[in-house]
């Protein structure tokens, strides 16, 4: 139902665009730097992890930066960097958008003949699925350049065996699959804050349970999907 | 006109209006007045179609509310100004883009158009100079006018006030009272003011409607509130010492 109304044809494509480059602003741009900050440590840890377990002979040093490549575009990228969105994004959707429903912001949208969860909403999904893939891929490029850092700074391993370990066996559908599941969990991040914002009753602490509420689903949803997407996908 | 006939609103199983028939008059300030729980903002909320009622009639002049498709409701709701109880502004917008927001929504002028218009009723409400501020940095007061300028700057046939005088001391009160009615007069609108201050349904109420229990317990002007015997309107009316003996001096001055 809620979805019927999202998914219908803006009022005014006008202002559609400007709420969209808000909703890129707000939900993507503002998130680059947590994300890049994250992605390059955790490929970093990533890194230094593998080496130290890392300690048989027989075991090529390459494959260091082989592990940190998969490990981050199969995983950590897509899965890790999306649930710390559900965090940082859907807390600020379902708390924005119930501010707004017991502030009777929502309500004066609806008394001027707007549909609501079309003005509001949809310009959050359209923003994430365009957004995010980009964001991944940006997280996937730090990690491993994290992982680069780390063997540079703390002599694990050698950059040369690094370099060759991310070279190696590269899948391109592996992209495809993180890609892919980027949206779903785009998808995810920005409707199920939405709707525990807009269907909230009450006032400031219902708006605060309803926030909690959101990221908590939301991170169940996308663990779920994970697990489902990956056996689809991958299995 | 708005006419309303056999209004039944219930909520899970409980019913919050039950039977309510009134008339809303073109160029007049008509109030709903009653205790809280009574059913005044169900009823404002059924009128606004945000509520659907389970039975019952409203109709905008000569538009049954009820049997319209949700295309029709919209265009019905372009023709409604709203002024709600805490101004319901948009946070992230300033005063000139919240109240030009209906017409970036609904009009093709252009923008110098629409910020002419914009400036034209906010001189209406007489705020001026706030264009660029948000709403958390003017008072209460500047944003109930805000809320008003939005209201109206479609040029609205209908305008609903839920409460807005609620928050204000009773200097701003009045000027308020006084702006919106002068803007009922003016435009010839049908206001409809859902409020508990007395002291605004004594100074601008020319058609009040007296809710108890959901049930319309009195309908009269402000001048027939003085001379009423119904019980329940003098219970609620003159619980205040103050209305009491404006009640009393009123009434000897008549004799």
């Amino acid at each position: 139902m809620m979805l019927k109304q999202v998914f219908r044809k803006p009022q005014k494509w006008s202002v559609f665009r400007e709420m969209l480059f808000r909703e890129i602003e707000d939900l993507g741009l503002k998130s680059l730097g947590i994300i890049a900050f994250i992605s390059f440590f955790v490929g970093g840890v990533v890194a230094i992890q593998t080496a130290l377990n890392v300690d048989s002979p027989f075991i090529p040093k390459y494959l260091i930066g082989f592990a940190t490549k998969r490990s981050m575009i199969l995983e950590f990228a897509p899965t890790f960097m999306c649930v710390i969105l559900a965090g940082k994004v859907g807390s600020y959707i379902s708390s924005s958008i119930g501010t707004m429903r017991v502030t009777e912001q929502i309500d004066a949208l609806e008394v001027m003949g707007i549909n609501s969860l079309n003005y509001l909403v949809l310009p959050k999904v359209i923003a994430t699925l365009f957004f995010y893939p980009l964001l991944i891929l940006l997280a996937m490029f730090l990690g491993i350049a994290g992982g680069f850092a780390a063997g540079t700074l703390t002599d694990l391993f050698f950059s040369e065996d690094y370099i060759y370990g991310i070279q190696l066996d590269f899948d391109p559908y592996f992209i495809k699959y993180a890609l892919t599941k980027t949206l779903v969990f785009a998808f995810v991040i920005a409707t199920i804050p939405a709707y525990h914002g807009y269907y909230v009753k009450g006032g400031s602490l219902e708006v605060g349970r309803a926030s909690t509420q959101a990221v908590v689903w939301t991170s169940v949803v996308i663990i779920l999907l994970n697990y489902f997407l990956t056996q689809m996908l991958l299995g | 006109m708005i006419e309303v006939k056999d209004l039944y609103k219930e909520f899970n199983g409980t019913s919050v209006l039950k039977g309510v028939s009134t008339t809303f008059e073109k160029g007049k300030t008509n109030m709903i007045i009653g205790q809280s729980g009574s059913g005044k903002t169900v009823f404002l909320k059924c009128l606004l179609g945000l509520h659907t009622p389970e039975s019952g009639i409203i109709s905008f002049d000569g538009r049954n509310h009820t049997e319209l498709n949700i295309k029709q409701r919209r265009q019905l709701r372009k023709e409604i100004g709203m002024v709600f109880q805490g101004g319901a502004l948009y946070d992230s917008l300033t005063v000139e883009e919240n109240v030009m927001f209906p017409l970036k929504m609904f009009s093709d002028t252009s923008k110098s158009e629409m910020l002419d218009r914009v400036n034209t009723v906010l001189k209406r409400v007489n705020l001026v100079d706030a264009n660029n501020k948000f709403p958390a940095e003017i008072s209460g007061g500047m944003q109930k006018r805000v809320a008003i300028a939005r209201a109206i700057v479609m040029n609205p046939k209908y305008l609903f006030c839920d409460e807005p005088n609620s928050g204000l001391d009773p200097n701003t009160a009045t000027v308020i009272d006084n702006l919106i009615q002068e803007i009922t007069k003016e435009y010839q609108i049908i206001t409809v003011i859902n409020s508990h201050d007395m002291n605004s349904v004594m100074e601008i109420g020319e058609k009040i409607i007296f809710l108890k229990n959901g049930v319309k317990a009195w309908e009269g002007t402000n001048q027939e509130i003085f001379k009423t015997e119904n019980e329940a309107i003098v219970n609620f009316v003159y619980s205040s010492n103050l209305f009491r003996k404006v009640r009393e001096a009123h009434l000897n001055e008549n004799k």
